[in-house]
C-alpha cells in the first residue's frame, strides 16, 4: 500500500481484514506521519505509541475484531484513559493518570480500535479556537497561521492531516462541529444520551455528548455506531438501540426528505462566502430530491445568552472538585498554609483565564437572588428552544444551516475579545439546547479555506444526519487540504 | 432558675433535623460496599471519589427505602422530584457539591406521634429527602481532635456517598414544660419505626443516626425568639440534655436583656452543655441547582401504594397491644418509653419474668445505673434474659431483694451468670434451721434485755434481734425463717 494514512477508515478496515496490510503496519505509518508533522499541527498532548502497538498487534492477532479492527483513532483529551495522561487541556491535571477507562475509551479499546494518543483542545472544553489549551494552540493543517476551531480543535486538525482517519471529539456548544467546519472534516454530535458521558470530563453535563470526528460521513457512521448505546453507569444514557447509522451513509438517498432552512441561522452575521457555500449545498441538496422550505425558530435567537448561563452555571459546580486535595495540581502546600489558602492558590494557578471567567460566571448565575433571573430564565428559554425544534419537526424532516459564521480566522485574531469567540457557536448551540444530533460536513472553500454545512435532526433520530451527509458527500466531493507546509511552501511556524 | 422555671416563663419551639444512614449493600450512587468500620479508603471509587469524568447512578433500594419512611411518617410521596447540587467546599466532600435534594423533595408533610407523660404529642414533619453522606476528617496533631492546633488532616472517603435520609420537622410548639423530653421522645420513636422498618441499623453511637436540634424561646404570646442549632446530638439521652441546657442558656441570656446569636453550637457530651460554633448567617449560599447528572425519580404510584400496604405495624401500635397484654398502663408505657426500656422489659418478660417486676427491675435498679453510668439502659452489660433468672431466683425463694441487687451488680461488674455470681459471692439465702439456730440462739445470747421484753409480749421488739441475726449472717438469712425462729424460741406469737 501506498500511503496507508490517506485512506479512510473504511478502507483501512478493509485492507487489515484482507491481509493487505496489518494492524502493527498502520498504527505505525500513523505514528511516523505524527512523528514528522505534529511538530507544526500540535494536534497531539500525548501519543501513546506502546499502547497503540500493543493494541494493533492484538488486532493482528485475531484477539479483537470488528468493523474498525486495527483503525488508528485521536481520542479527545477530555476522555479518561486507565493509565494514560489526561488533562483535559489544563494544568490542573497535568501528569494525572486516571484510574478507569471512560465507556467510550473502553468501547473503542474492544472494537479493536487503536489509540494513538490525546488531542489538544480548549481547557476542560471551554473555547472555540483550542488557544485555551494550557499547552499551546493547534494549527490548522489548511493554513497553519489559523486557528483548528475549538474546543475539540486537535481532534480535527488530526484527522485533517492524516495523523488519524478517525478521532473522537466533545460537544458541548459546537466543539466537534464548528472544528470540523473550519478543518473540512465530519463532526457529528450525536443525540444527548447517546453517547455516554462516563469517562467524559464534565463541562456542562446537560449539554455535553461525544461524539465522531472522520473525513468522510461513513467513517463517522461506523465510528458512530461503536461508541454509541446504553451505559447504565450514566443516567442520562438512551436505554434504546443506536439510530441505524451506518446503514443511512450506505443508503445516502434523500428523494422525498423534507430539508429545512433556520430563517434565524441565515443572513447577517455570516460571512458572505459562507453564505454563498451554504447556498449552493441547499441548491445541491434540492439537485439531490429533496424539498426545502424556509423554517422560522424564534426562540434561537437567545440561544447563545441561554447556553452562557446554563454551561458556566454547570461548569462552576463541576469544576469545583478540583482542589488539590485528591489528585491533579496542589500549589503553595508549603506546610505554613492552611487548607483553604492552598485551595485558592491551586485554582487561580490551575485554571487559565477563561476557565476563570466561566467559573465567576456560574457562580453568579447560581447565587441566590440571581438564581431566578438568570439560571432559572436560561432554562425557559431552553424550553422554548425545544419547542421551536419540535414545532419545525411537524413541517421538515432536517434543518439546515451554515455551521460556523465564518472560515477559521487568524490564531489569537479573537482572543482579546470573549463575545466574539462565543459568538462562533451561533448556529451550533440550539442543538445542544435542544438535546437532538447535529452534523457538520465541508461544503466547500470560501478563499481557499473550509466551510461547513450543519444538518440537524429530531432527538434519536441521527440516522437522517447521516442520510443526508453522505447523500451531500457523494454529490460534492469533500475538499483536501493542500498542505502546502508539508514541503516548505506554507508559512513557517 | 432551673429549666421548669425557665419554661414556667418562656414557650419553647423545637425543631430536629436527623440523619440517618440507610442499610444499603451499596452506596446511593455507586456500587461501592457500605459495611460500618473498614480500614479507610478501601470501600471508595471514582464516583464516590469525585474523579474527573465519574458519574452517579441512583440506587433504586435508597430510593424505596426513603419512600418506606416517608410512608410510616404519613408523608405525600412525589410522584415526580430531582436531586440537586449544595454546592460548598470541603474537603470531606469530593465533588465540593452533595447532592442532595433542595425544593423538590422525595416525601413531604407527615407527622410522627410520640408519647411523653402518657399523653400523645403530634410532630409534624416538613420532609423526608435522600442525600449523600460526606467523608470523614481525622485531625492529626492537635490536642482535641479538632481542626484548630491540628498539624494536619487525613479524609476517609468509605462514608462519602452513603445513603442518607434527613428527616425535617416542622417547628414543634406547644411543648410546655416538657420540650426536652419531646424532643428524646420523638427520636426515640423515630429510630424505632426506623427499626421497624428495617432500613437503618440506627445507631447513634456509630453515627448511623445523627440529630441537629433547633431550639428558640419567647415570651408567651410574643413572635418567635432566635433559633440555634446544636449539632453533634449523638445519643438519645444528649437529644434531651441538648434542649435542656440551650432553654436554660436562652432563659439565662434573656432575663439579662441580651440577644440571642443564630449559630450553630456544638453539643458537649462530657459537660452535657453547648458550645458556640460558627455563626449562621442566611448569607450562606449553596447555590443549588437541579442535578443534571441524574434523571429525574417518579415513583410509580402504584409501586406506592404497594409499599405502603406492605409496611410493618407502626411501633406504636405494637406498643399499644404488647403493653395492655403485660396489663402495664400507658402511663407505665411511656415511662418505660421515656427511658429506653420498653423493649427490655417485653423481652424479660418474654424470658418469663412477670411483668410488674421485669418493669420495676428495668424502670428501677437498672435505670438507675445506666443514668449513673451515662448511657442507655439497653448498654449496660445485663440482659433481660439475665435479669428474668434473677428474677426467677428470688421467687425460688434462693435469692432475697437485697441479695437479688448484689447478683445484679456481680452479673454488671461481668462476673458472669446470676447462677455464677451467686455460687462465686456465696449470696444463697440461707433457710436451714440448724445453721440459723446457731445464730438466732447467739444473737438471744447477745442481747438479753430485748428477749426478755420479747418474752414479756412485746413482739415488735423481735425485730432488734432479727436484724442481728442478718447482720451476723450478712444478709443471707431468709428474714421469715429467722423471725419465727426468734419467736418460737422466745416462746412468743407473731
Amino acid at each position: 500500500m501506498s500511503d496507508l494514512t490517506r485512506l479512510t477508515a473504511a478502507a483501512t478496515a478493509a485492507a487489515i481484514t484482507s491481509g493487505e496490510a496489518s494492524a502493527v503496519e498502520v498504527t505505525q505509518a500513523h505514528l511516523d506521519r505524527i512523528a514528522a508533522v505534529d511538530d507544526r499541527v500540535h494536534a497531539f498532548l500525548h501519543v501513546d505509541a506502546e499502547g497503540a502497538l500493543a493494541q494493533a498487534a492484538r488486532v493482528d492477532a485475531g484477539e479483537l475484531t470488528g468493523p474498525l479492527a486495527g483503525v488508528p483513532l485521536a481520542l479527545k483529551d477530555i476522555l479518561c484513559t486507565r493509565g494514560v495522561p489526561t488533562t483535559a487541556g489544563s494544568k490542573m491535571l497535568e501528569g494525572w493518570l486516571p484510574p478507569y477507562d471512560a465507556t467510550v475509551t473502553e468501547r473503542l479499546r474492544a472494537a479493536g480500535v487503536v489509540i494513538l494518543g490525546k488531542t489538544n483542545m480548549d481547557e476542560f472544553a471551554m473555547g472555540s479556537s483550542t488557544e485555551h489549551s494550557a499547552y499551546g494552540p493547534t494549527h490548522n493543517p489548511w493554513d497553519l497561521d489559523r486557528i483548528p476551531g475549538g474546543s475539540g480543535g486537535g481532534s480535527a486538525a488530526a484527522v485533517a492531516a492524516y495523523e488519524a482517519p478517525l478521532a473522537i471529539g466533545t460537544d458541548t456548544g459546537g466543539s466537534i462541529r464548528q472544528p470540523g467546519a473550519v478543518t473540512g472534516t465530519v463532526g457529528v454530535k450525536p443525540t444527548y444520551g447517546g453517547v455516554s458521558r462516563y469517562g467524559l470530563i464534565a463541562f456542562s453535563s446537560s449539554l455535553d455528548q461525544a461524539g465522531p470526528v472522520a473525513r468522510t460521513v461513513l467513517d463517522a457512521a461506523l465510528l458512530h455506531a461503536v461508541i454509541g448505546g446504553h451505559d447504565p453507569r450514566d443516567s442520562t444514557s438512551i436505554d434504546a438501540p443506536v439510530p441505524p447509522v451506518v446503514d443511512a451513509a450506505r443508503r445516502a438517498d434523500i428523494t422525498g426528505l423534507r430539508v429545512g432552512i433556520v430563517r434565524e441561522l441565515t443572513g447577517d452575521g455570516y460571512e458572505a462566502g459562507v453564505q454563498e457555500r451554504f447556498a449552493e449545498a441547499v441548491q445541491t441538496l434540492e439537485a439531490l430530491g429533496a424539498t426545502v422550505s424556509e423554517v422560522s425558530c424564534p426562540h434561537f435567537s437567545y440561544a447563545l445568552a441561554a447556553y452562557y448561563l446554563i454551561a458556566p452555571s454547570e461548569a462552576s459546580s463541576n469544576l469545583a472538585r478540583f482542589d488539590a486535595v485528591r489528585y491533579g495540581l496542589r500549589v503553595g502546600d508549603d506546610g505554613e498554609r492552611g487548607l483553604e489558602e492552598v485551595m485558592a492558590l491551586t485554582r487561580a494557578q490551575g485554571f487559565g483565564p477563561e476557565v476563570i471567567r466561566r467559573i465567576v460566571l456560574g457562580t453568579y448565575a447560581l447565587s441566590s437572588g440571581y438564581y431566578d433571573a438568570y439560571y432559572g430564565q436560561a432554562q425557559k428559554v431552553r424550553t422554548l428552544i425545544t419547542r421551536d425544534f419540535q414545532a419545525a419537526w411537524e413541517q421538515v424532516d432536517v434543518l439546515v444551516s451554515p455551521t460556523s459564521p465564518g472560515v477559521a480566522f487568524p490564531l489569537g485574531a479573537k482572543l482579546d475579545d470573549p463575545l466574539a469567540m462565543y459568538r462562533q457557536d451561533l448556529a451550533t448551540i440550539p442543538a445542544n439546547l435542544y438535546g437532538g444530533p447535529a452534523m457538520s460536513v465541508p461544503a466547500g472553500l470560501s478563499d481557499g479555506l473550509p466551510v461547513g454545512l450543519q444538518v440537524m435532526a429530531p432527538v434519536q433520530r441521527d440516522d437522517l444526519l447521516y442520510l443526508v451527509g453522505a447523500a451531500f458527500e457523494a454529490a460534492r466531493p469533500f475538499p483536501v487540504p493542500p498542505l502546502a507546509w508539508e514541503s516548505g511552501k506554507g508559512t513557517p511556524l | 432558675m432551673t429549666y421548669e422555671s425557665d419554661l414556667a416563663e418562656f414557650a419553647a419551639v423545637i425543631g430536629l433535623e436527623t440523619h440517618v444512614e440507610l442499610g444499603t449493600a451499596s452506596k446511593m450512587f455507586c456500587g461501592c460496599a457500605t459495611t460500618f468500620g473498614a480500614e479507610p479508603n478501601t470501600q471508595t471509587c471514582p464516583v464516590c471519589l469525585g474523579l474527573p469524568g465519574a458519574l452517579p447512578v441512583v440506587n433504586a433500594i435508597a430510593i424505596e427505602s426513603a419512600i418506606r419512611i416517608g410512608l410510616a411518617l404519613h408523608c405525600s410521596i412525589a410522584t415526580w422530584c430531582r436531586f440537586a447540587r449544595k454546592n460548598y467546599f470541603y474537603p470531606d466532600m469530593p465533588k465540593n457539591f452533595q447532592t442532595s435534594q433542595y425544593d423538590e423533595p422525595l416525601c413531604t408533610d407527615g407527622y410522627l406521634d410520640v408519647l411523653v407523660d402518657g399523653e400523645t404529642v403530634r410532630v409534624p414533619i416538613e420532609r423526608v429527602h435522600l442525600e449523600e453522606d460526606t467523608g470523614k476528617s481525622l485531625h492529626v496533631g492537635g490536642a482535641t481532635g479538632r481542626i484548630t492546633g491540628a498539624s494536619h488532616s487525613l479524609v476517609d472517603y468509605n462514608r462519602a456517598g452513603i445513603p442518607l435520609v434527613e428527616i425535617v420537622t416542622r417547628p414543634v410548639t406547644g411543648t410546655g414544660v416538657r420540650p426536652a423530653e419531646v424532643a428524646k421522645a420523638y427520636v426515640t420513636e423515630l429510630r424505632d419505626v426506623l427499626r421497624g422498618l428495617d432500613v437503618s441499623d440506627v445507631r447513634m453511637e456509630q453515627g448511623s443516626m445523627r440529630c441537629d436540634v433547633n431550639t428558640s424561646l419567647h415570651l408567651k404570646g410574643e413572635p418567635w425568639g432566635t433559633r440555634t442549632e446544636t449539632k453533634n446530638v449523638n445519643s438519645l439521652r444528649s437529644v434531651e440534655r441538648a434542649v435542656r441546657s440551650e432553654v436554660e442558656r436562652q432563659a439565662a441570656r434573656l432575663r439579662a436583656g441580651e440577644k440571642i446569636v443564630q449559630e450553630t453550637r456544638h453539643f458537649s457530651e462530657a459537660t452535657g452543655g453547648t458550645l458556640a460554633g460558627r455563626i449562621k448567617d442566611d448569607a450562606a449560599d449553596y447555590r443549588y441547582f437541579p442535578e443534571p447528572d441524574l434523571v429525574p425519580v417518579a415513583p410509580d404510584p402504584a409501586w406506592v401504594a404497594r409499599l405502603l400496604a406492605e409496611l410493618p405495624e407502626a411501633p406504636s401500635v405494637q406498643r399499644r397491644r404488647s403493653v395492655e397484654a403485660l396489663g402495664l398502663s400507658d402511663l407505665d408505657a411511656s415511662a418505660m418509653v421515656n427511658a429506653g426500656v420498653l423493649d427490655l422489659v417485653l423481652l424479660t418478660v418474654q424470658a418469663g419474668a412477670p411483668a410488674e417486676q421485669a418493669r420495676n427491675w428495668w424502670l428501677g435498679a437498672l435505670a438507675e445505673r445506666a443514668n449513673t453510668a451515662g448511657i442507655e439502659a439497653a448498654e449496660l452489660a445485663i440482659t433481660p434474659v439475665q435479669v428474668a433468672q434473677v428474677v426467677a431466683l428470688v421467687a425460688a425463694g434462693t435469692l432475697n431483694a437485697g441479695l437479688a441487687r448484689q447478683v445484679v451488680d456481680g452479673v454488671l461488674a461481668g462476673e458472669g451468670e446470676p447462677d455464677e455470681v451467686v455460687l462465686a459471692r456465696g449470696l444463697a439465702v440461707v433457710s436451714d434451721d440448724a445453721a440459723l439456730g446457731t445464730a438466732v440462739d447467739d444473737a438471744i445470747a447477745a442481747n438479753p434485755d430485748v428477749a426478755e421484753k420479747v418474752r414479756g409480749g412485746k413482739v415488735p421488739a423481735a425485730g432488734a434481734l432479727v436484724g442481728a441475726v442478718m447482720k451476723a449472717t450478712r444478709g443471707q438469712a431468709d428474714a421469715a425463717r429467722v423471725r419465727e425462729l426468734v419467736l418460737e424460741r422466745l416462746g412468743a406469737t407473731g
